[in-house]
């Protein structure tokens, strides 16, 4: 799971492949050149941003005639949800702070 | 399918001996929010858009993009939060007590659409949040 998320984590750090998988999460199967279309970077980066996205799962790439069509795996960014958990201890943490600041702090 | 209404949120409520306008300053004000909280440009407006800044680690650049969406002073205060491609809402609710004020924090991992005070929605993310929530409601 650790490994999962971290790939996960590394592929959504990079603001072109976040952009590249929420346009095939919001606007459903593309091919690489209709993403390189709109992406505003050369076809042969776009295919590398995807073969990162791939390799965290959160794409799958489906061959059809001579192109490879794209669709966001959004299940993959499970382990991801799981670290909304951690907020819980970062907001307790949070709030004692808060708390001994508003104690140092004039009415 | 979930109910369009369904939210995954993190609630943190607790008791401060201390009045609501005390406690608003130390949300507002970015200084004090540094304190407290990150180093942070926030202001107080309404669709200012700020950033949270934590030290990066490993695999997170230590940024959290935001946008003030609720200010009522002394009472209510939201900003959305996003990060690492993520988008939550955090709503802060001051009421005041006999003894102070009743503290509530609500961090929303996904809102419905029927929230208009829910910006990302524009962005077509309900149908990507969707499926998310089946496969997320799958796993509990």
């Amino acid at each position: 799971m650790q490994v999962v998320t971290d790939h996960v984590f590394k592929a959504l750090a990079d603001p072109t492949r976040r952009a590249l998988f929420e346009r095939l999460a919001r606007d459903g199967e593309q091919t690489v050149h209709a993403l390189t279309h709109r992406a505003g970077v050369s076809q042969p980066a776009v295919s590398k941003h995807l073969g990162v996205l791939k390799h965290a799962r959160l794409v799958r790439g489906r061959r059809k005639g001579r192109e490879t069509h794209y669709s966001a795996q959004p299940q993959a960014l499970a382990p991801m949800i799981d670290w909304m958990s951690i907020y819980g201890a970062f907001w307790r943490e949070r709030f004692d702070r808060l708390e001994s600041l508003l104690k140092r702090m004039d009415q | 399918m979930m109910k369009p209404d369904t939210t995954r949120s993190l609630v943190i409520e607790r008791e401060m001996p201390h009045s609501p306008e005390k406690i608003w300053r130390a949300l507002t004000q970015s200084a004090l929010i540094e304190e407290w909280l990150m180093k942070n440009d926030f202001q107080p407006v309404v669709s200012h858009r700020f950033n949270f800044r934590a030290t990066p680690v490993q695999n997170w650049n230590g940024i959290i993009d935001c946008e003030v969406l609720v200010f009522e002073p002394n009472s209510r205060l939201s900003y959305s939060w996003s990060s690492m491609g993520l988008m939550s809402v955090v709503a802060w609710t001051l009421t005041p007590t006999k003894d102070g004020t009743h503290v509530r924090m609500e961090h929303s991992g996904f809102r419905s659409e029927e929230d208009a005070a829910y910006k990302g929605a524009r962005y077509g993310w309900q149908k990507f949040i969707g499926s998310l929530d089946r496969v997320v409601g799958g796993l509990d």
